[in-house]
């Protein structure tokens, strides 16, 4: 049978031209390039960095487009989960960041020590001065390890001290003090800060995922698993909080409210929490900590922090939550884990923030209005054991988004969404790095 | 999901396979092609060719839920709604199809000529 004239569209030929690496990629809206000779500015090449730079390159012909990151080694965070549950090695979340750079970009391998938004300037720790029409700011944010008292990120993966977010190696070492503290039991200690995170389901997840590892040694009896809430709820979305309580309770993971590690032991397996009720010193043999997060100091501490409110005290980018331009430097976009909004914090929020903000860029360049909007999107595969995950998906209302509705149920512990994080999604974002995502 | 089109799939099976891709790809559309041939020239289906095809078929599913659950360290306990079994079903159908056309087609091609009725080969 022959196919309809319109399957076999320009835009989807060029499209597989494209894949073929027969053709330049296609512009994102589908349009031409825009001639411009703007000067972009990125700091930060990590997952929005990246792929701003590609989304750019892809709809701008003429542009200089500069990216400045020191870090040669980019890193897979949502890959650090599985590398802390013995299921891949540290390899696996490592690449090159060169890889993804388009021959079109300027990296510059160097940190930005400060921004001057009034001067439209940044300046880099090795003294370079570099000019921009337009800036993106998509540092991430800083792991205060610094602020738990006693903590050394040197010791992680002995004395039961884990910490699945510090870096690949860590997350590696992490396995191996898990790995031992599920052969020998005792008391497994879990905990999120109190400051905004990145993936606030990743210290959820390595509960359950360290529950599943006692019970397939038979060792589940020999534990006593303690999940340390920052608050009265377990998630920030109510509904997922709930379901979170009841697996919880299934599992025999018991939760205490309202406890913010203060301060760590790590020779005395000793744990200090901040309570209502004062200070709470719990013994451990396996902990896995989670540091308190903030914006990198050199946004914290420049004029684009938010002034007051409640992200002000640790530094996050003061954006509109829709269109992530900065409030009072329009020229200024904040994306990924910098920006000052709530929620947002992962990857897949970055595959949704990183369009909306270049289309309002490239707007301004045209003398347009943009109407692309970003509502929020965050997802996160709650891993619940090896082999099942839910798909938690919301927006800033708290609402559940699902991607797959009356397809993939977003509160269902389901195998086919423990393929999706497994095998679809490392794929999906690397493609979202080049751009083509 | 945004941009929710055919090029977004092509590119995540890009970075899924890496250069295995191609390969694969040309694998497929050879079988394909060894197919349309063996059916043209031979103008019917061979039943005891085909017969052993779909059992090799059979057999082709089944490592390909096998290898599914293997690559991503799970078990068939870890199927918990209708939609995990559609995916196995799904997952199965693929890989049985696959093998079962390249099966028949291999054999077609290998055939001795006493099991060919075209006129003329
Ligand atoms: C354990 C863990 C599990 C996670 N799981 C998931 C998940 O399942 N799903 C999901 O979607 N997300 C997950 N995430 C979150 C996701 O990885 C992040 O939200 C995402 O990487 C944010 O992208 P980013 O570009 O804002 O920051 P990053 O990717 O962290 O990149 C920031 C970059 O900025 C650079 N930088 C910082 N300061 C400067 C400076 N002053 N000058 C120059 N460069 C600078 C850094 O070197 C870095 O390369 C997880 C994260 C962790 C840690």
């Amino acid at each position: 049978m022959a196919l309809p004239p319109s399957t076999l569209n320009r835009r989807s030929l060029l499209a597989a031209a494209a894949a073929l690496g027969l053709a330049p990629a296609v512009p994102a809206s589908g349009q031409a390039p825009l001639r411009t000779p703007a000067r972009i500015l990125i700091i930060g090449a990590g997952a929005a960095g990246l792929a701003a730079a590609s989304r750019l390159v892809q709809r701008l012909d003429g542009a200089e487009i500069t990216l400045i990151d020191r870090r040669r080694e980019h890193l897979y965070q949502p890959g650090l989960t599985l590398v802390a549950a013995g299921l891949k090695d540290a390899g696996y979340v490592l690449s090159a960041t060169r890889d993804y750079i388009s021959g079109r970009v300027t990296l510059i391998e160097d940190v930005a020590a400060e921004i001057d938004p009034v001067g439209r300037s940044v300046t880099t720790e090795g003294g370079r001065r570099v000019a921009y029409d337009y800036l993106i700011v998509a540092t991430g944010l800083h792991l205060d390890y610094a602020a738990i008292e006693g903590m050394d990120v040197a010791r992680i993966g002995r004395d039961g001290l884990g910490s699945v977010y510090a870096g690949a190696e860590q997350a590696a070492a992490t396995w191996r003090a898990m790995s031992d503290f599920a052969d020998r039991g005792g008391t497994g200690l879990f905990l999120r800060p109190a400051t905004e995170m990145k993936c606030a389901g990743a210290p959820l997840k390595y509960a359950f995922l360290t529950d599943d590892i006692l019970r397939r040694r038979g060792n589940r009896g020999k534990a006593e698993l303690v999940y340390n809430a920052h608050n009265r709820a377990l998630f920030s979305v109510p509904i997922v909080s709930e379901k979170l309580r009841m697996l919880y309770a299934d599992r025999g993971i018991r939760v205490n409210h309202e406890h913010v590690l203060r301060a760590i032991d790590p020779g005395r397996r000793i744990a200090t929490f901040r309570t209502p009720q004062g200070d709470q010193e719990l013994g451990y043999d396996f902990i896995n900590v989670v540091p308190p997060m903030r914006a990198p100091a050199v946004v914290r501490n420049s004029p684009l922090a938010w002034q007051t409110g409640p992200f002000a005290a640790d530094g996050w980018a003061e954006v509109d939550r829709g269109t992530l331009r900065h409030a009072r430097f329009p020229e200024v976009f904040c994306v990924g884990d910098v920006a000052g909004v709530p929620k947002g914090k992962t990857a897949a929020s970055v595959k949704w923030q990183v369009p909306v903000a270049v289309d309002h860029l490239i707007a301004t360049i045209e003398g347009r209005e943009s109407p692309a909007r970003y509502n929020g999107y965050t997802s996160c595969p709650m891993i619940t054991r090896i082999g099942r995950a839910m798909l938690v998906e919301f927006d800033y209302n708290d609402n559940l988004v699902p991607s797959f509705p009356g397809v993939i149920a977003p509160l269902e512990e389901l195998w086919i969404t423990w393929i999706i994080k497994e095998v679809g999604l490392k794929p999906t974002y690397l493609a979202m790095l080049r751009g083509r995502a | 999901m945004q941009d929710f089109e055919i090029w977004m799939f092509i590119a995540v099976f890009q970075e899924m396979l890496g250069w295995a891709i191609w390969p694969i790809a040309a694998l497929c559309v050879a079988a394909t092609l060894a197919l349309g041939m063996v059916l043209l020239r031979d103008r019917r289906l061979v039943a005891p060719r085909l017969l052993r095809a779909e059992l090799l078929g059979l057999l082709g599913g089944l490592a390909a839920v096998a290898a599914m659950f293997a690559i991503t360290s799970s078990w068939p306990g870890d199927m918990g709604g209708p939609i995990d079994w559609l995916l196995a079903i799904g997952i199965f159908v693929a890989g049985g199809l696959g093998t079962a056309i390249a099966a028949y087609a291999v054999a077609g091609l290998f055939a001795r000529r006493g099991t060919v009725t075209t006129p003329g080969v």
